[in-house]
């Protein structure tokens, strides 16, 4: 551990600048996070912050005042708590009971500041606010020194990568500005955190409610000659240079405005990238190179951590959300399989063998524990084995992933190594991760036995099968549509795959052709896989003309009722004729092609889909996206 | 090959606002991403200004993907209707404008009803409706965290109960960048992707990006008169007139913008955005300090938070 108090303070800037507004010079952003057990102050030192800093407005002070006579428990004074303690019930208990942000900004810096709760049953809460932070500020009661749950705070701090901690010693006016009694729990505090990674504790003796080295250098404490906390907060360096690693580019969402454009956008991670740079999609190894960073100000030469840009690169890759854009020579990880630290934060305890939704970077994917090596007292931070995780346990686990995506470690990229856990019953965030390293199949993977049937396929994928069945004339845009929905729904978390007439003529079916009876039994064919993989709990996507109603008829009879859903892709054969993406109009209007569909063989329009999609009247974007809210509302069903 | 090259200049580092549009930016991607059917709530305040540019950013050179929605209680000022319909224009989105027509066939409206009721049928109720009839999933709003108590613990992604309920108790962790977009069948969320901005940084961002706002922003010489210790402004004929009273000429601006009836004006002579933002940095009492509906008690907001109001 290494106790640093800097010396030199950073420079402001040599006289106002006319507009400039406080904190918007050169010092940036600070985010930090207020910690401590339940009585030890910390929203009064917030509200102390925020009252010396004059970053009160009138009419706040004067609810303020009223409020402290109404709730407060500082007798005739002001209550500066009640400033930050925002809900009704929080006023009316006297205690924290969530995260509250707050703001405020001085010439140097401004900042954002969680308040976060002392109590054990809100451990979650303080993680929650530690995963945005720069800096913990972590108080102690100078009259009861350190407690369980400063051990707890220091921990999940250290855990969740906080490298930057100050030691507040609050109430130093209630043991008599005593150099002693500070020296003592600034030795204590340094035994808890001898093994954690902190890079700089800095503690300092204050009275938050009378303002002792808060924003002003306190006369009752001549022994101590570092900086006040607002000096420290102002001037403390705390940025990784996250502009010297390697770059990542978490693709969030495709931007395609028309045919001529698709750019990758999303929030850059780490590194930088230039236009003509290499890149690589890290899940697939696919290389090609970047042409422009486009944003919304013109084009960059340059992006940068933090920067939320469009990438369009030089050749038509497949990329879509949730994979990572990196240089081929700075590869992440890409398993199926990782150790990772979790926070539970569920009242429903974590299970092994339980099918939970991660949301990693913009990849949301399926998975679950496979083996939980121990899990650590947050008090003693001794490891004990155990079957579960309870509320607000931490824990070593092993995750199994439905499929493998590229990650880093924790350590090294926040933005890449962490994950956060979602109930698939309920949809709400229950744990929080980060991840340790990937791990090898062969050796990890914790079999289970029992039948796999339909049902276990369904548990496992998280939603229910369906079959869409596309169907329409040559050209209407059956496949269009059907891509358009596919990557809708994959990115939602579906499992999916699609059948259309190209991929299956070539293998299965190539023995066919198209006559009648060949279109029959293309049909047959291709619904009973549709059936196989609705069995294997796969939302399938089968884009056949399938011009008669009979065989569309026995497709439907193969499935359980509801599962089939019938999407007529309807486009007059005139708009076909003149789209004629493949130039099979030409041909069948020429004579070239026999028994082509709407012009020498019949197509028998669905009386009753499920579905019916007028293209002429909307574009396929639009379209798909009826078909998945469509989909999504008879799942619910 | 490019990447063995010189190395990078260092970057300069980026100052705070560089810093929150880039956090606005990506929460706005994801939102489009994950949402099955969102829609931007545009109140054609300042904060609305800045959230439909950060929006165009966002998605640019697409236009962003959702329309924008207007819930009318009738009773804004005259030219926040022109401003809206132009603005919608500009960014090439399709703009929606609901007005809850019970509540005007019930003559609902904040001088006989005060500005509680007239909010609760107007707005929260009317909000409650549209939502619910276009069936949206996801819904911007531009409000901040710094605006009042209740809102400091908003979650950015803040989920809404199928009957558009807030739960302050039971919200979801929000940790990293990790939004937790995910409802099903009528729940929605609500996001606010200016949670972390201030006031100051609204102000600072409009002027160094020149984002029209309203002129009602900018003092101007226009007809008040005093109602319940705020300058009302009296932008028709709406608004009843005691005995003998004739509204004063005096060069005033609004910090905020809402129903007419419930907006306090502030004297000024800001007609200028630096003198509005120099204004605005010197100023002594909060923002929300001109708005009737606040004023009541401190839970107030808490209270039509939990009901359904942004």
């Amino acid at each position: 551990m290494v106790v640093t108090i800097p010396e030199t303070q950073v420079q402001g800037q040599a006289g106002p600048a006319p507009l400039a507004h406080a904190g918007s010079a050169t010092g940036g952003m600070l985010r930090f996070l207020t910690c401590g057990s339940v009585d030890d102050g910390k929203s009064t030192l917030i509200g102390r912050l925020l009252y010396d800093s004059k970053q009160l407005f009138e009419d706040q002070v004067t609810t303020l005042e009223r409020d402290s006579r109404k709730h407060g428990t500082a007798g005739e004074e002001i209550d500066f708590a009640l400033l930050v303690d925002g809900l009704e019930a929080e006023r009316e208990q006297g205690i924290t009971i969530d995260v509250a942000y707050r703001f405020f900004a001085t010439e140097k810096r401004s900042f954002i500041v969680a308040d976060t709760p002392g109590h054990e049953q809100y451990t979650r809460n303080m993680a929650t606010g530690a995963s945005t932070a720069d800096l913990a500020v972590l108080l102690v009661d100078a009259r009861l020194g350190v407690l369980t749950q400063t051990r707890r705070h220091a921990f999940i701090a250290s855990l969740l990568g906080i490298r930057h901690l100050v030691l507040a010693v609050n109430k130093i006016d209630l043991v008599g500005f005593d150099q002693n009694r500070f020296d003592e729990i600034c030795a204590d505090f340094r035994s808890v955190v001898d093994n954690f990674d902190f890079r700089t504790i800095t503690p300092i003796p204050l009275s938050a409610r009378y303002g002792d080295n808060v924003t002003i250098r306190s006369e009752n404490t001549p022994w101590y000659g570092g900086p006040t906390l607002l000096e420290h907060l102002e001037t403390i360096e705390v940025d990784i240079d996250l502009a010297d690693r390697p770059f990542r580019l978490p693709v969030q969402w495709v931007n395609r405005p028309n045919l001529d454009f698709r750019g990758f956008s999303g929030t850059i991670a780490s590194g930088t990238i230039r236009p003509g740079d290499a890149i690589t999609v890290a899940s697939s190894g696919v290389r090609s190179s970047v042409a422009r960073i486009v944003t919304y100000d013109g084009d960059l030469d340059i992006a940068r951590p933090g920067q939320a840009v469009t990438l369009t690169l030089a050749d038509e890759v497949d990329c879509s959300r949730g994979d990572i854009l990196v240089r081929p020579e700075e590869r992440p990880e890409v398993s199926d399989q990782f150790a990772a630290h979790i926070v539970w934060m569920s009242e429903t305890p974590m299970l092994p063998g339980r099918v939970y939704l991660l949301k990693i970077g913009t990849r949301n994917v399926a998975a679950s524990i496979t083996d939980i090596r121990h899990k650590i007292d947050v008090n003693s931070f001794q490891q004990i084995a155990t079957k579960s995780l309870a509320l607000n346990e931490v824990g070593v686990c092993h995750l199994s992933l439905a499929s493998a995506v590229a990650f880093d470690a924790y350590e090294e990229n926040h933005r890449t190594g962490a994950f956060i856990v979602i109930d698939r019953q309920t949809n709400a965030t229950v744990g929080a991760g980060m991840i340790q390293f990937g791990l090898r199949r062969a050796t990890n993977v914790h079999h289970q036995a029992m039948t796999i049937d339909k049902t276990a396929h369904i548990r496992l994928n998280g939603h229910k099968p369906f079959v869409l069945w596309f169907t329409g004339l040559s050209g209407s845009g059956k496949s269009t549509i059907a891509n358009l929905v596919e990557a809708k729904l994959y990115s939602l978390g579906y499992r999916t795959y699609a059948l259309d007439g190209d991929n299956v003529r070539h293998g299965l079916n190539r023995d066919l052709g198209f006559t009648d009876a060949d279109r029959v039994e293309n049909i047959r064919r291709v619904a009973e896989v549709a059936k196989l993989f609705a069995d294997a709990g796969v939302l399938t996507l089968v884009s056949f003309i399938s011009p008669f109603r009979a065989e569309r008829q026995m497709a439907r009879d193969l499935m359980p009722p509801g599962e089939f859903i019938e999407v007529f892709v309807d486009t007059p054969i005139e708009v076909c004729r003149q789209r004629d993406p493949k130039g099979l109009y030409r041909k069948a209007d020429a004579g070239q092609i026999t028994n082509f569909t709407g012009i020498s063989s019949p197509y028998e329009a669905p009386m009753n889909p499920e579905l019916h999609l007028e293209t002429v009247r909307a574009d396929p974007v639009e379209l798909a996206e009826r078909v998945v809210r469509f989909l999504i509302e008879r799942e619910e069903e | 090959m490019s990447q063995l090259a010189a190395p990078a200049p260092k970057p300069a580092a980026m100052d705070h606002l560089d810093r929150l549009e880039n956090e606005s930016l990506e929460i706005m991607r994801e939102v489009a991403a994950e949402a099955r059917n969102p829609v931007m709530l545009y109140s054609v305040g300042k904060d609305s200004s800045v959230m439909l540019h950060l929006a165009r950013k966002a998605f640019h050179p697409s236009a962003p993907p959702f329309p924008l929605m207007h819930v009318d209680t009738t009773w804004k000022f005259q030219e926040m209707y022109r401003f809206r319909d132009e603005a919608a224009k500009r960014a090439g989105m399709r703009l929606i404008v609901h007005i809850n027509q019970q509540g005007v066939a019930d003559g609902v409206n904040p001088i006989t009803h005060g500005s509680a009721y007239h909010t609760q049928v107007m707005k929260t109720e009317s909000l409650k409706q549209a939502l619910d009839l276009y069936k949206f999933d996801a819904a911007f709003g531009g409000a901040r965290r710094d605006e009042e108590k209740s809102r400091a613990k908003e979650r950015v992604f803040s989920f809404r109960s199928e009957t558009h309920a807030w739960d302050p108790k039971n919200q979801r962790p929000e940790l990293w960048n990790l939004y937790n977009a995910r409802v099903r069948g009528r729940e929605s969320m609500r996001v606010f992707p200016l949670s972390n901005w201030t006031e100051a940084d609204i102000w600072q961002y409009i002027l160094r990006e020149d984002i029209p706002i309203p002129a009602l922003y900018f003092a101007a010489p226009r007809p008040v008169v005093w109602r319940d210790g705020m300058l009302i402004m009296v932008d028709d004929n709406r608004l009843p007139m005691a005995e003998g009273e004739t509204p004063q000429i005096k060069m005033v601006r609004f910090r905020t913008l809402g129903c007419y009836p419930l907006t306090g004006a502030v004297e000024s002579t800001a007609t200028t955005l630096e003198e509005i933002v120099r204004e605005t940095l010197g100023a002594t009492t909060s923002e929300r300090q001109g708005r009737a509906i606040d004023r009541d008690e401190a839970s107030a907001m808490e209270k039509k938070k939990r009901e359904g109001y942004f």
